[in-house]
């Protein structure tokens, strides 16, 4: 039966979605002209106040328990609660740069926050969803959220059609997810995830379980934009504005990893050797693609998407480890979403009114310009190639470890090839910032606190050495409690 | 205390120190010049103790020091230097000192950002020769791509792009191969210490993959011959003191490299692919010596001639594996590739650095365009003479010791390797020298070489310290040979027994 006290470890949620209607009655009321300061100031306040309820409990005692929730469909354990910080301080960056982007534009709405709060929410749900009903709402809440924010500025006509196209293309994926759900259902008997598990364990693998487990997987790929489900991300990723680009690859990414993994590693771990090809060849596809078609781009937005791409597959080779690669996996995707989410914020910081500096070219003699922000984004670029002794080593470091342990050196070895491939269109963005001449000295007009926020996110690259050890051992222990 | 940390300080005090001049920006190019200076003297006085405190009786690991950094991959900050490695931190102290002081006048764009890069760059050259820990090894070892891609990209030349893009991704292919290598080795024995690396048993097959696997890597970084392409590209658009970095420190990563790592982590199929190693040394030393005399670039020139003489490390190095067969001397080869290594590093920053003054008066590298300059600049011509016959290999200076020392070990291996060998000091004299007939003697051909000041007080200090170093090592190499004798004979016992399972 339902009780009051089952709502408690449900608090995170609870919280965010008053303040996301808070935010919403709020933005009503504050103008234009005021610029939108006491929204983010509520929106980053309700992120400091979900991290402390949502690790108040780690503090305490390292044992994490695992609570399941309203008849099994929610679930609150290490896992979920780490992912959850992990968003949380991505949306407070993601919070400070979209105000910066939409002050530029003059366009600041108390909906784009409130509908941020929105798809938090839904990422949340997603990280936390134990059945697939509930994982199927937070996606699409998630999903719902993203095409408004996508098709925010409305006289744009770039971004009306990324809109479009993104919620075409996540419709029939939503579609594909439902449809593998429901032949799973049928093959399984459950919607929930340790039932399924059981369910498998207990009967031979049927024709009906694999075609759903097909399924699932193309809607876990396209949210993902792992190749060959990935034709939507580059069309998205350079039509919408920069502020929710940079968004998109921040939170709805942790939240189709965790989705994956609840899915695959949780659910399906029986039936390991039939997804295990699948994700193989996902990311093997997913790190040639995105590493080829990253070199021919010269728009800087397009560029990083085809990177996700590559970084997607890599992320899934350390899927492919098995139950160890698990905790690459994850430390690979924070690690990453930390560096996609400080370049996309530069990208910001450089934009003026109506024009974004989305073009490699806008890069140019940034070093003269400013040296400070080309210095982070040097710092970013390297970390993204994965040269020590950035973090993005490290985190391609365990992947490869784990890929290797499980037996796929080729893998391994194409996937660092592909990587030194992958380092040359970085290495283009750092020709352009630190060895052309600049085009214009217009100075970059930058509010403190933004200015912090980055300076702390690019930092990040070589700060997160010091806790290295302590992050991955976390990583390690909270996937071995799944 | 301090000497249990010397080691870290070295490493870390120029590279905060660096970061440090980052923060200060363009503005303060006077102070930066001045801090950057204190730090890189700084750090050579305090590299000094390596060399006194040294024990040369023992081949053991000294200033050792270790702390597990990444428990859950079993990474420790371990740190610790041989015979084979101090030399090499000494030389990389000293030459920073001679680089910061080489730029003093001639970068005039973004000076903070130069020196930072130098003084990092510094760090890790110290971290790569002293670090015991593989995966730490391979962590300074690609760090040092980032700021050299830097300086040769933002000081370099017109066509410095292609040239550092080339530099980079060459280097990060081998080594990308080498970390792959790395993590195998760590999947079969758990550690990545050096020492128990070592100590691993491995099959045949394993080792001959493995040995590829860093043979790529260390042979991109030497360079040698096929793969040696991007290293006079990158020479060439390389400011002075990038060239001499590149020259002098950077290139023997790659033979320490060979010595840390092949040697005595894969005996077996190093010993298998000598033939090999010592074929394209061969045509390391000959071919790309005759290259050296056709080129119209002195950089060119001097780039081609220190992949000829690198030629001579890998020679001695893989002679180890000959000898050992026909009972020769093979502490000979091997003490003999060594201080070929810390010979070439004066000599080829010594090079550089007189091109480098040549081209700060004409702005031009091309020996067309010189002529009779010992009219002009007397003081020059004789330091660029003696540095040219040094690099000829001149019995007294630097040069001629590790040459003569290899090619005395080749001639116990085979008369025909020897006799090889031995066409370099033909070779050496033919492209130097003629070089210097060029451009130092004969009258003065144009006016640009009329109006050359001779050395001015900073340039001749410079030049002076580096002829001191060439003279004291030809005539009297009995010091560093006696430093690096145990290390030497314990690499060679270990790499005469075989560990095949």
């Amino acid at each position: 039966m339902f009780g009051w006290s089952e709502l408690i470890p449900a608090l995170p949620e609870l919280l965010v979605l008053a303040m996301a209607c808070v935010v919403l009655v709020v933005g009503l009321y504050s103008s234009n002209r005021s610029g939108g300061g006491f929204i983010v100031f509520l929106s980053v306040l309700t992120m400091l106040f979900a991290i402390i309820i949502t690790a108040k409990d780690h503090v305490a005692t390292v044992e994490f328990s695992r609570q399941l929730l309203f008849n099994g469909t929610f679930i609150r354990d290490g896992f979920g609660d780490m992912l959850k910080v992990v968003v949380y301080i991505l949306m407070i960056a993601v919070f400070f740069y979209a105000k910066q982007y939409l002050r530029t534009n003059h366009n600041v709405r108390g909906e784009y926050f409130a509908l941020l709060l929105f798809a938090t929410l839904g990422t949340m749900v997603m990280i936390s969803g134990h059945s697939f009903i509930s994982l199927y709402l937070g996606l699409e809440l998630v999903a719902l959220s993203s095409y408004a924010l996508v098709a925010y500025s409305r006289t744009d006509i770039k971004g009306n059609e990324a809109a479009m196209k993104y919620f075409i293309l996540g419709a029939m994926a939503s579609g594909l997810f439902l449809y593998g759900v429901s032949l799973l259902y049928g093959a399984t008997g459950s919607l929930q995830i340790d039932e399924i598990s059981s369910a498998i364990a207990r009967q031979d693998n049927d024709m009906m379980l694999v075609l759903g487990l097909i399924f699932i997987m193309v809607g876990i790929a396209f949210k993902l934009g792992a190749v060959p489900f990935h034709m939507w991300l580059p069309d998205v990723y350079q039509g919408a504005p920069a502020a929710t680009t940079l968004f998109l690859s921040s939170a709805p990414k942790i939240a189709a990893f965790a989705l994956a993994v609840r899915v695959l590693s949780q659910g399906m771990e029986n039936i390991f050797d039939y997804w295990q090809p699948m994700v193989a060849s996902l990311a093997l596809m997913s790190i040639i693609v995105g590493n080829i078609f990253a070199l021919q781009q010269d728009n800087l937005k397009r560029m990083f998407a085809y990177s996700t791409i590559s970084h997607i597959g890599f992320m899934l080779l350390g899927l492919v480890g098995g139950a160890d690669g698990v905790a690459s996996a994850m430390f690979y995707m924070i690690v990453y979403l930390i560096m996609a989410v400080g370049g996309f914020g530069i990208i910001v910081l450089l934009s003026s009114k109506g024009i974004e500096a989305e073009n490699i070219s806008d890069f140019k003699g940034l070093n003269q310009r400013n040296s400070w922000y080309a210095f982070m984004m040097l710092l970013i670029l390297f970390s993204m190639a994965g040269v020590p002794p950035l973090v993005g080593f490290f985190a391609k470091l365990y992947v490869l470890q784990a890929v290797i342990a499980a037996g796929y050196l080729w893998l391994a070895i194409l996937a660092v090839i592909f990587a030194v491939i992958g380092a040359f269109y970085y290495l283009r963005v750092v020709k352009v910032m630190y060895f052309d001449e600049s085009e214009t000295d217009q100075a970059i007009d930058v509010s403190f606190d933004v200015k912090a926020v980055l300076s702390v996110n690019a930092l990040a690259q070589l700060g997160l050495l010091v806790i290295l050890p302590v992050l991955f051992q976390y990583c390690i222990y909270v996937t071995r409690t799944l | 205390m301090f000497e249990q940390s010397l080691l870290s300080v070295l490493i870390w005090l120029p590279m905060i120190g660096g970061l440090l001049l980052l923060a200060l920006g363009q503005q303060r190019a006077g102070m930066v010049k001045f801090l950057a200076l204190a730090l890189s003297v700084a750090t050579f006085l305090l590299s000094i103790p390596l060399w006194t405190q040294f024990d040369g009786g023992s081949a053991a690991l000294q200033f050792v020091e270790k702390v597990v950094w990444i428990d859950a991959l079993n990474i420790h900050y371990h740190l610790g230097v041989n015979g084979i490695a101090m030399p090499l931190v000494i030389l990389t102290t000293v030459i920073t000192v001679l680089i910061v002081l080489s730029a003093w006048r001639v970068i005039d764009k973004h000076v903070h950002q130069y020196m930072a890069a130098m003084l990092i760059l510094e760090g890790m050259l110290i971290g790569v020769f002293s670090a015991h820990d593989a995966l730490l090894f391979y962590l300074f070892f690609e760090a040092m791509l980032i700021p050299m891609f830097i300086i040769i990209g933002v000081w370099g030349g017109p066509n410095r792009v292609y040239a550092t893009i080339k530099f980079f991704l060459y280097t990060f292919l081998g080594s990308v191969l080498m970390l792959i290598g790395l993590i195998y080795l760590y999947m079969q024995s758990g550690t990545w210490n050096l020492t128990e690396l070592a100590a691993l048993p491995l099959t045949m097959q394993q080792q001959t993959w493995l040995f590829f696997a860093f043979f790529i890597a260390f042979a991109v970084k030497i360079p040698m011959f096929p793969v040696h392409t991007w290293l006079p590209d990158a020479h060439v658009e390389a400011p002075t003191g990038g060239s001499v970095v590149l020259a002098a420190i950077m290139l023997k990563v790659g033979g320490y490299g060979f010595i840390r790592f092949s040697l005595p982590i894969l005996p077996d199929a190093s010993q298998e692919f000598t033939w090999l190693l010592i074929t394209l040394s061969l045509i390391a030393v000959i071919y790309i010596g005759l290259v050296a005399i056709v080129q119209k670039d002195m950089k060119k020139l001097i780039a081609y001639s220190s992949i000829s003489h690198m030629g001579f490390v890998t020679l001695g190095i893989f002679l180890v594996f000959m000898l050992m067969r026909t009972d020769g001397n093979s502490d000979m080869a091997l003490t003999g590739a060594v201080i070929q290594m810390v010979s070439h590093g004066f000599i080829s920053a010594a090079m550089f650095l007189c091109v480098g003054v040549l081209y700060d008066r004409l702005h031009t590298r091309m020996i067309r365009d010189y002529g009779g300059v010992i009219n002009t600049m007397p003081w020059f011509g004789a330091f660029f003479v003696f540095f040219a016959m040094a690099n000829s290999g001149l019995p007294g200076t630097s040069g001629f010791v590790g040459e003569f020392m290899v090619i005395l070990a080749s001639f116990q291996a085979n008369f025909w390797i020897a006799f090889s060998a031995a066409i370099t000091l033909i070779l050496g004299a033919a492209y130097s020298l003629w070089m210097i007939k060029r451009v130092v003697f004969g009258s003065i051909t144009n006016e640009a070489v009329e109006s050359m000041q001779d050395v001015n007080s900073r340039e001749f200090f410079i030049l002076a310290v580096l002829a001191v170093f060439v003279l004291v090592l030809g005539v009297w190499p009995e010091p560093l040979v006696e430093v690096m004798r145990a290390s030497v004979q314990q690499v060679i016992e270990h790499v005469s027994v075989s560990k095949v399972i």
